[in-house]
């Protein structure tokens, strides 16, 4: 009784499990071009262990419910085991699970073995606890120094800009990301005071920003947008709200923003949030 | 080390005495035993008297080995630290670590004669070897605190850069480590059996002269590392 | 040295049969300070459940605050007036739970009940042995780690709270103090010394377990003999040796940057609240994830190893069948325990870490999962052609092999380095090892205080109230942790104090209420269990030597075994741990006490003694 049971809400539970992988929560589409490779690898990935899952829990159903002690005084199985099985699941997990390991790189190393390619446009972000700043270097394509002894929120220099560097005279610190469409970016990750996480979910992409480190990442956004940017590393008290946006817009929109300077840089940057809603 | 001690003076100085039961291993793996994958089990039962009076060196051994894991993982930050940037300032070797390290090796000289001492039912000797280690010891700590005082006087802290940092650190849980065997050496000279048999008394000061004697050594081993690990790699 | 002491101090008579320590006669000796194992197991479980009801109690409340966020709790506002002032909880009070919840769950529950409370209790017993090798040194292991327990508790009520960073502790959130945020001031000073007196306690521990399992055990236990639990609490031994040190390494490195102007894990250059650091240069917060992680993966290990050793132990006895692979078993324990210190870099993935360094960890990571993968086979093995009988240490053993299986597997998702890049640090990885480390671990100590319950006490725990319990629960948390796994694809990060700020986080809500509903569920089953255990320490059904008719030595003792475990009668072994129906054999369970047919003679006053009375009664 209870083994038959048991039998039961295991293999109830294992279709509660995979019904929720269809009842349409999924992630949001991609945005990138690395997007569809990880949702391929994704899909394959969650197959696998769906398939491996079901027969796990199937099996285990089945011996509780085929194997209970009938009372009727029959003895178990005096089995101490069998090498040859030992050695076909062995190795065929083996096989499985390398295998994947193997495939799991192939967008990782598209992303990170490889510089960004010559030319691509930079921006720095400089992460503190809880808020973002996108540091554009302005139409000279020259970061102006920065440097942390000049850091004041007060007076709204987030990243330390040094006002006396003829190359800072264009530069932009603003709190949303833009990027061009289909143009690769190369993002300069930071951080002021303790780690965050730079993290779009569209964009399959997450990074930490580390205290002391020049973290740089690139990619390629392909679908215009409003999308939402999160801190995905504890950060202190209100991590929880530490949002910015990034803008994906036309490549001549770009252009356009990022010559601008500061103060139309901004208003242009509002304009643009409201545009892409 | 120095387990294998042999009688002199026509004692038995084996380390058991009492009588090894016959071992039921020629049983070969024993009826039943689980024989896994079907593969006959090969494995002997085992005689446990014999193991017993192991069991202070086994277990110092084990100690041992997370106290080496402790210094492996602050070895490793101390490397990875030192690869890191440019504010590692290497300091001179404070002459004292000279002396230390002089101190430091004699005290395991001493501690040996000691262990042969007791080996050989000398106790008077072997208590005066005792002693002296634990003074060679304690002269150890003095001039790793005067080596302390002499880059304070410098002006080298703590916190002054990261070699000082890792300096300080690995001196002074060395220290703490080592003051921890010279307790152990006053526990030898304190812990004596008397209600025990004579014969039996000295057997159980050789075992924990033994064992502490592990320990005191590795101490010096230790130290010899740290003071290169400190000033051949900065 | 007090390991010295230890061994030649308590270590007395050399005549065979004679316990090394008599039994103690005041109350103090006897169950506070006492140096029996028994006693010391019992008190390790005691304070494994004062936290892990603690950390429930705290899980509650994270539920309700990301549940229903803002809402005015008026009994929170008089138990916690500064973490949640008019009853309405704070982010920090938040974050301090999750920080507490993870810390006390991980090292005083998940470390302390299956390794310090069971392998206390059982590994001398199952080895035949009347102690562990240095009982003194073991008496201190759990003090220590009391001490260890209350300095954490005493987090919440200094100024600022606990510490909010997480039980991982990041620097530089970990390392600057209170300017970071309330919490990591004196809060963070006092996990940082909690933790360390822990990895103290826990390494006397580990020392005590490895030499006892070498050096004591009864005549005829060979290694191949001994109980799959043996063998998982050894192993776990290894693992806490050689990984506490590194925690403890780290922590004092972490104290010293915080307290003496240290740069081991603080760089220069730092803007805190607008404020620059100037004290620190050089250091990098990479460095604590290395040392942390080489910890924290064999960490997990140190949770789930026994909870495996007590599954394999326990689905062999009710399956009425031997250990289906018991040397595949074997060396599977030993594959996981030797590759989980070479996979810790998986957590670092996105860390700044050299990505090239995270595909050679990626590829370690998925190789752990054959031995996993070995091991449920071989439960499943075993159960194959037995005869199962469904008692509550059955039922919950059962469900550890689902619930291993249902988390572990999601390994092969957040192993892949390119999974991780959307997969980090969301619930998908919170669901991934809750399951597996922490209920999969938390279902092999609840079979384990039914399976053990009538040894240690000498009465049966309430079966129809376990059988509830294991309902409940195994429903329940399967409630709880398989939406998880979708919060984390759509994207729901974790230690968020609410779900408030972002759009693409508002669809998830049902799924937030169901788990919440989850929660109050199975933590109010619990109750049930709590009642269970106490009510049957005093008033349950009285059980004899071998209730279970299982075959392992602790079942050829008296329940509660004597003071010395064999009444001065060292066991001795005749065959391996599990022969469950041997054909030809008279009864479908052979002990490893008895022996072969032509040797009676021999033990007949082992036999005699214990009289393993196997009252028969089935289930």
């Amino acid at each position: 009784m209870t083994g038959r049971a048991l039998a039961v809400v295991i293999w109830l539970l294992t279709i509660f499990c995979v019904a929720l992988f269809f009842m349409g929560w999924w992630f949001p589409p991609s945005i990138s071009e690395h997007g569809p490779a990880y949702d391929q690898q994704f899909l394959i990935t969650i197959i696998v262990v769906g398939i491996s899952f079901v027969l796990a829990q199937v099996g285990l159903g089945y011996m509780v419910w085929r194997y209970r002690d009938t009372g009727r005084g029959e003895r178990a199985l005096y089995s101490h085991g069998s090498n040859r099985l030992e050695m076909t699941w062995t190795v065929i997990t083996a096989v499985i699970f390398i295998s994947l390991a193997v495939l799991g790189q192939r967008v990782w190393a598209s992303l990170h073995f490889q510089p960004a390619p010559p030319g691509t446009a930079q921006i720095e972000v400089v992460a503190q606890q809880f808020q973002w700043n996108f540091h554009y270097p302005g139409a000279d394509k020259q970061f102006g120094r920065t440097d942390p002894t000049l850091v004041k929120d007060a007076d709204l220099n987030f990243v330390g800009l040094d006002a006396s560097d003829p190359l800072a005279k264009d530069d932009a610190v603003v709190a949303s990301l833009a990027v061009p469409l289909n143009r690769p970016i190369e993002l300069t990750l930071r951080a002021k005071d303790v780690t965050h996480s730079f993290w779009v979910p569209p964009l399959r992409f997450k990074q930490d920003l580390v205290p002391g480190m020049n973290i740089k990442v690139h990619f390629t956004a392909n679908k215009p947008g409003k999308y939402e940017l999160a801190c995905a590393e504890l950060c202190g008290q209100f991590h929880f709200k530490m949002k910015s946006y990034m803008l994906v817009i036309p490549g001549n929109e770009y252009d356009e923003l990022v010559a601008l300077p500061q103060a139309q840089f901004q208003a242009r940057m509002g304009e643009l949030l409201k545009k892409y809603q | 080390m120095v387990t294998t001690a042999t009688s002199t003076k026509g004692i038995g100085t084996r380390e058991r005495e009492q009588p090894i039961i016959s071992p039921l291993g020629g049983r070969g793996g024993g009826g039943n035993g689980p024989r896994g994958n079907g593969g006959g089990g090969g494995d002997r039962p085992r005689d446990d008297e014999r193991f017993r009076d192991d069991r202070g060196r086994l277990g110092m051994w084990v100690g041992l080995a997370s106290i080496l894991m402790l210094f492996t993982a602050l070895t490793s930050a101390y490397i990875v630290r030192a690869g890191l940037s440019d504010d590692w300032r290497p300091l001179q070797v404070p002459n004292f670590l000279w002396a230390s390290t002089a101190l430091i090796l004699a005290s395991s000289v001493t501690f040996q004669m000691a262990h042969r001492a007791i080996k050989r039912y000398e106790v008077k000797t072997y208590t005066r070897w005792v002693t002296l280690t634990g003074l060679l010891g304690l002269g150890f700590l003095t001039t790793q605190l005067l080596a302390w005082r002499q880059l304070v006087a410098q002006g080298v802290y703590l916190a002054s850069n990261p070699h000082s940092s890792f300096f300080y650190l690995l001196t002074g849980v060395h220290g703490l480590h080592l003051l921890g065997g010279i307790l152990g050496l006053g526990y030898l000279l304190a812990r004596r059996w008397n209600k025990l048999a004579s014969r039996e008394a000295i057997r159980r000061r050789q075992r924990a002269a033994g064992v502490i004697g592990l320990y005191w050594h590795f101490m010096d081993g230790l130290w010899v590392y740290l003071f290169l690990l400190l000033f051949l790699w900065r | 040295m007090a390991e010295a002491e230890a061994a030649h101090g308590t270590h007395a008579e050399h005549a065979e049969g004679v316990h090394r320590h008599p039994a103690p006669t005041n109350f103090i000796r006897k169950y506070i300070f006492s140096i029996d194992h028994k006693v010391i197991g019992i008190q390790y479980l005691l304070l494994a459940m004062a936290s892990v009801f603690v950390g429930m109690f705290l899980s509650i409340l994270m539920r309700l605050n990301l549940t229903w966020p803002g809402t005015k709790w008026p009994i929170l506002g008089t138990l916690f007036p500064a973490g949640a002032p008019n009853g309405i909880m704070q982010p920090e009070f938040y974050l301090s739970l999750v920080t507490m919840h993870g810390t006390m769950m991980v090292f005083f529950v998940l470390t302390t009940a299956p390794q310090g409370g069971f392998g206390n209790y059982f590994l001398p017993i199952q080895i035949g042995a009347d102690d562990m090798a240095f009982p003194t040194l073991n008496m201190m292991s759990f003090w220590v780690t009391f001490v260890g327990f209350l300095v954490l508790l005493s987090a919440f009520f200094v100024e600022g709270g606990a510490p909010l960073g997480g039980w991982t502790a990041y620097p530089t959130l970990s390392a600057i103090g209170k300017d970071a945020g309330p919490g990591q001031g004196m809060g963070m000073n006092l996990w940082i010394i909690s933790i360390a007196i822990f990895c103290a306690g826990s390494l006397l521990g580990a020392l005590n377990f490895i030499t006892t399992l070498l050096n004591m055990r009864a005549r005829g236990m060979s290694l191949m003999r001994m109980p799959l639990t043996c063998w998982s609490w050894f192993t776990t031994a290894v693992l806490a040796l050689l990984a506490f040190p590194v925690l403890l390494a780290a922590g004092i490195l972490l104290y010293l940057d915080r307290n003496a102007m240290t740069s081991f894990f603080i760089p220069g250059g730092l803007v805190v609240s607008d404020k620059l650091l100037v004290d620190h240069k050089g250091g990098s917060p990479i460095l604590w994830q290395h040392l942390f992680w080489f910890f924290g993966h064999p960490e997990v290990y140190i949770a789930i190893l026994p909870g495996m050793g007590a599954t394999s132990h326990i689905l062999s006895t009710f399956a009425r069948k031997p250990v289906f692979g018991y040397r595949a078993m074997v060396f599977a324990m030993f594959g996981i325990g030797l590759l989980g210190f070479f996979v810790w870099g998986h957590h670092m993935f996105i860390s700044g870490m050299s990505p090239y360094s995270g595909m050679a960890f990626s590829i370690l990571t998925l190789s752990i999962g054959v031995p996993s993968a070995i091991k449920t086979f071989n439960w499943i093995g075993t159960l194959w052609g037995g005869r199962i009988r469904f008692t509550s240490p059955m039922l919950f053993a059962i469900g550890f092999v689902s619930l291993f299986v249902a988390g572990g597997i999601t390994g092969l998702v957040l192993g892949q380095t390119t999974l991780d890049l959307s997969m980090h640090d969301t619930y998908f990885v919170l669901a991934h090892f809750h399951l597996v480390m922490g209920v999969a671990a938390i279902f092999g100590i609840f079979a384990g205080i039914y399976f053990w319950f009538p040894k240690m006490f000498g009465r049966m725990m309430n079966e129809t109230l376990g059988k509830l319990h294991f309902w409940v629960t195994f429903v329940g948390v399967y409630l709880i942790f398989a939406p998880m796994h979708i919060m984390g694809i759509v994207g729901m990060p974790r230690r968020y104090a609410q779900f408030t700020e972002y759009d693409f986080l508002k669809p998830l809500h049902s799924l937030v209420l169901l788990v919440t509903i989850g929660v109050i569920i199975t933590a109010t089953i619990q109750l049930v269990f709590l009642f269970n255990f106490f009510w049957s320490i005093f008033k349950g059904r009285r059980a004899g030597d071998n209730p279970w008719e299982a075959t392992t030595l602790e079942w050829s003792t008296p329940s509660p075994p004597p003071h010395d475990n064999f009444a001065g009668i060292p066991p001795v072994v005749h065959r391996g741990a599990y022969e469950f129906s041997v054909p030809g054999a008279a009864r479908d369970f052979i002990m490893q006490t008895e022996p072969e047919p032509g040797e009676a003679s021999e033990i007949v006053s082992t036999e005699g003694s214990s009289g393993n009375g196997h009252n028969g009664h089935k289930h």
